[in-house]
This record gives structure tokens, C-alpha cells and sequence, in this order.
């Protein structure tokens, strides 16, 4: 979607501000926003690319308005609505008036370390060669699906050079098509591709300037034959 | 009052208008989630133990006096990042696919996530709030000389600008250059040369002096 998470070379925000010694969180709230967001992460009802979908495609002037801690917070509401986890009138009370929806996975406080320190690999086996090869020229498609995609839109008609292979890993624009579990969960390979500053800015652009994506297949189009 | 404190206070502004709301609203969503069983709130209490002091820049630092320190670990480090930083015993959510890049006098490394929030948590911890701000995803990938001088460093003209949006699972980590100066020290010394910024790209190892400056 053309959103206005897809923030790379937007112009206006102003100069970025680094805070000396910055606490981790700046609220007690963020502290616990967090805490839940993480933990309910491991429910079983959605995936990192649908929770991704729910932040990007809350209202443009709300998500441009919010701290990330609160879209954080407002994505992960609306995910638990549209699931019927809970209703508007129980998370305005905090209390329960309906029964919980069946097979929402609970992370226990004793598996928790061990979730947070195996993570959730991205990769897949896959069964088809990489179409590209490093030092190959692709072009970033020109596409602008109005679902979730990662390849942003500063890219896109741009042509750039293979850098890396990272082997396949699940894409995210499929990934979202279902949003009850099982998930869909299709693999491609997955590209760092790197593009000149000036084809991507013209004069504009840092001097000396290189910018990468990583892109997977469904992202690119060739160019030029493999080297 | 400098103009960096005027905004910092003025955001701070807001925030107090939204705390008590938020506190309200955030400790309502806990204890619905508890009553309806989907979360055990010893759970929440791991989660921010481990974040707040168990995960954190210091664990990159220690990844980068390593690899200043050991030819070999380095090579393993560029080859195979996600390897190497778990035989440290770093591993897990947001580190699962890691790649490492080394700055040199030639190339200056810098790491954004334009779509969302993207970091290598195991080895930097949460990151900042500025990085997940709109000023930095908008204008790390055109202009990260400007975004560089916001935090007061200097790359010259000479040196390649080599910027890497995090738009997949691949987590990266920026090996800053070794200060000179810094030869008979032991990894245990080096890692505290090791800035959070030096490893996302937005600044340097300190300097032994500024080391001294700053402890002063």
C-alpha cells in the first residue's frame, strides 16, 4: 500500500532529534505496551507481516500523529477486534463480557525466555533455483498493490545491482492473504539490491550515495542475462 | 534554553497530556487480556527484565571488540553474521538472519528501516525513538550526509554513503572503524569505545580522549 509508513525520501519532517541518554521508555505505559505487544505476538492469530498490515494501514493522519508505542498499541487493538478476541466495549472497561475465543495460544512466563531468545526464522526450503545472480542488474517492478508489500516505493522502476542472496524466505505480500490461521506461506528468494543514489534521487541525493533493499523475486525483473 | 531542548520539552508536553490516558488505557487492555486468558502477566514481567537489562548495545559492543580483536572472528562475522553473534550467545526475535558490515576509510555504513521499525534487537536492544521516527526513515536514504550532520559527524566527500533499508528479516549491524590509538587494549576495554549510533551508522567509536572526555 501507499502509505504513509512507505516514509523513504519524504521531504518536510524536519532534522532528526537524538535525545542524550535516552531512557528506554518514556512513559510507564510504553513499558507495558511493549510487554503485551511481544507477548501477544505468539497468540497463534496473526504473523509479523499481518501485524505489520495493521499499523501501516491505520489512518494516515493517526499513524503520522502517534509515538510507535501507540501504533504499537492500536494495531494490536485492531487485530484483536477484526478476530472477535475482544469487543470495543471490553477493551474500553477492561473487562471481560464475552468468552474468549478458542485456540489463542497463551505464552507462559516460563517459555518466554526461551521464545524471545529462538526468535521466528524467516527462511523456507525451496525448490526452485534463484532466477538472479550476484552482480546482476534487476529492475525494482513498477507495482503498487494496494495489500502489504516491503518494497518500497522510492525504489520501484529503479534499476539496481545484486548484491547478496539470502536464500528464500516467506513472502510478505502473500502472507497476509489469510487472516485466520493456517497462515499462507509461500517462499521466494530474497535479494539485497543495491541502487545508485543519483538514479534514485538525481541531484538531490548525498554525495556518494548507495542504498539497498532487500527485495525478494516477486519485487524484481531482469534486465540484463545472469553474468 | 537551546532550540534541541525547546523541542524535547515540548514533546514531552505532549506526552504528559496522553500519560494519564494511555496509563489508563494500556493497564485496562492488561488485565482484559489476563481475564480472558490470553496473557500471563508473569510472562510481561520476562519481557521487560530481558529488554531492559539483559538485552542491550552492550551485547553489539562486545560483538565488535571481538571482531577488532580477532582476525578470525572477524572473517566469521562477515561471512556467516547469524553464527557468529549467537556463538556469543546472542540470538532470537528481530536477530533470526543477521548480516554484519564493516566500515573502512572508504565506506561509511548506515542502517534504517524506511517501512516500519526494523533492528537487530540481540545485539542493539530497542531501539531509540528516533530511529523509528519519520525524520530519520525519510531521510536516511536520500540525504544520510544531513541526517549524519544532525548528529554532529563528519564522513567526508571521498567516502561511499552505503545505506541499507531493512525491508525484510535480515537484521544488520555496522562494525565501526577502530580508533587508533586503541592497540594493547583487551575486549573487555575496546567494547566500552562502542557507541549504540557507532553501530546503526550514525556515528563513530568514541576516540580514547573523548572515552576520558566523557567519563570525566
Amino acid at each position: 500500500m501507499n502509505g504513509v509508513h512507505d516514509m523513504g525520501g519524504m521531504q518536510g519532517f524536519g532534522p532528526v532529534r537524538p535525545e542524550a541518554n535516552e531512557p528506554l521508555f518514556h512513559a510507564p505505559w510504553e513499558r507495558e505496551a511493549l510487554a503485551i505487544t511481544v507477548a501477544m505476538g505468539a497468540c497463534g492469530q496473526w504473523n509479523i507481516d499481518i501485524s505489520r498490515s495493521a499499523r501501516e494501514s491505520l489512518p494516515p493522519a493517526q499513524y503520522l500523529g502517534s509515538t510507535y508505542y501507540a501504533i504499537w498499541l492500536a494495531g494490536l487493538e485492531k487485530l484483536m477486534l477484526q478476530r472477535g478476541m475482544v469487543n470495543a466495549t471490553e477493551l474500553q472497561t477492561g473487562q471481560a463480557h464475552n468468552p474468549p475465543l478458542p485456540g489463542v495460544r497463551r505464552l507462559d512466563a516460563a517459555q518466554t525466555a526461551q521464545a524471545l531468545a529462538q526468535g521466528t526464522a524467516s527462511t523456507r526450503a525451496i525448490d526452485r533455483q534463484p532466477r538472479f545472480a550476484v552482480g546482476q542488474r534487476v529492475r525494482a517492478r513498477q507495482i503498487h498493490p494496494s495489500g502489504h508489500t516491503r518494497l518500497p516505493r522510492y525504489v520501484r522502476g529503479h534499476t539496481g545491482t545484486v548484491e547478496r542472496v539470502h536464500g528464500a524466505h516467506v513472502f510478505p505480500d502473500t502472507r497476509v492473504g489469510r487472516t485466520v490461521p493456517p497462515f499462507v506461506d509461500d517462499a521466494h528468494w530474497l535479494y539485497t539490491v543495491v541502487f545508485d543514489g543519483q538514479d534514485l534521487w538525481g541531484s538531490s541525493a548525498s554525495t556518494g550515495l548507495l542504498v539497498s533493499v532487500d527485495a525478494w523475486e516477486p519485487y524484481l525483473e531482469a534486465v540484463e542475462a545472469a553474468p | 534554553m537551546t532550540q534541541e531542548h525547546h523541542a524535547h520539552s515540548h514533546d514531552h508536553h505532549n506526552d504528559h497530556s496522553h500519560l494519564s490516558e494511555m496509563d489508563v488505557r494500556v493497564r485496562a487492555l492488561q488485565s482484559l487480556l489476563v481475564e480472558k486468558g490470553y496473557l500471563d502477566p508473569a510472562a510481561l514481567d520476562v519481557v521487560i527484565e530481558t529488554y531492559e537489562h539483559q538485552v542491550g548495545p552492550h551485547n553489539g559492543a562486545r560483538v565488535v571488540a571481538r571482531a577488532w580483536s580477532e582476525p578470525a572472528f572477524f572473517d566469521w562475522l562477515m561471512r556467516d553474521a547469524t553464527a557468529a553473534i549467537a556463538d556469543m550467545g546472542y540470538t532470537g526475535r528481530q536477530g533470526e538472519h543477521m548480516v554484519a558490515v564493516a566500515n573502512t576509510p572508504q565506506t561509511h555504513h548506515m542502517v534504517v528501516c524506511t517501512l516500519c521499525s526494523c533492528y537487530p534487537w540481540p545485539v542493539l536492544g530497542l531501539p531509540p525513538v528516533w530511529y523509528k521516527s519519520a525524520p530519520y526513515r525519510s531521510k536516511a536514504v536520500m540525504d544520510p550526509r544531513g541526517v549524519l550532520a544532525d548528529f554532529g559527524v563528519q564522513v567526508g566527500d571521498e567516502v561511499t554513503l552505503r545505506v541499507w533499508d531493512s525491508t525484510a528479516e535480515v537484521r544488520y549491524l555496522v562494525v565501526p572503524m577502530r580508533p587508533a590509538g586503541t592497540e594493547a587494549w583487551t575486549q573487555e576495554q575496546l567494547a566500552t569505545l562502542v557507541t549504540r549510533d557507532s553501530m546503526i551508522g550514525t556515528g563513530t567509536a568514541l576516540t580514547p580522549s573523548a572515552l576520558t572526555g566523557a567519563a570525566a
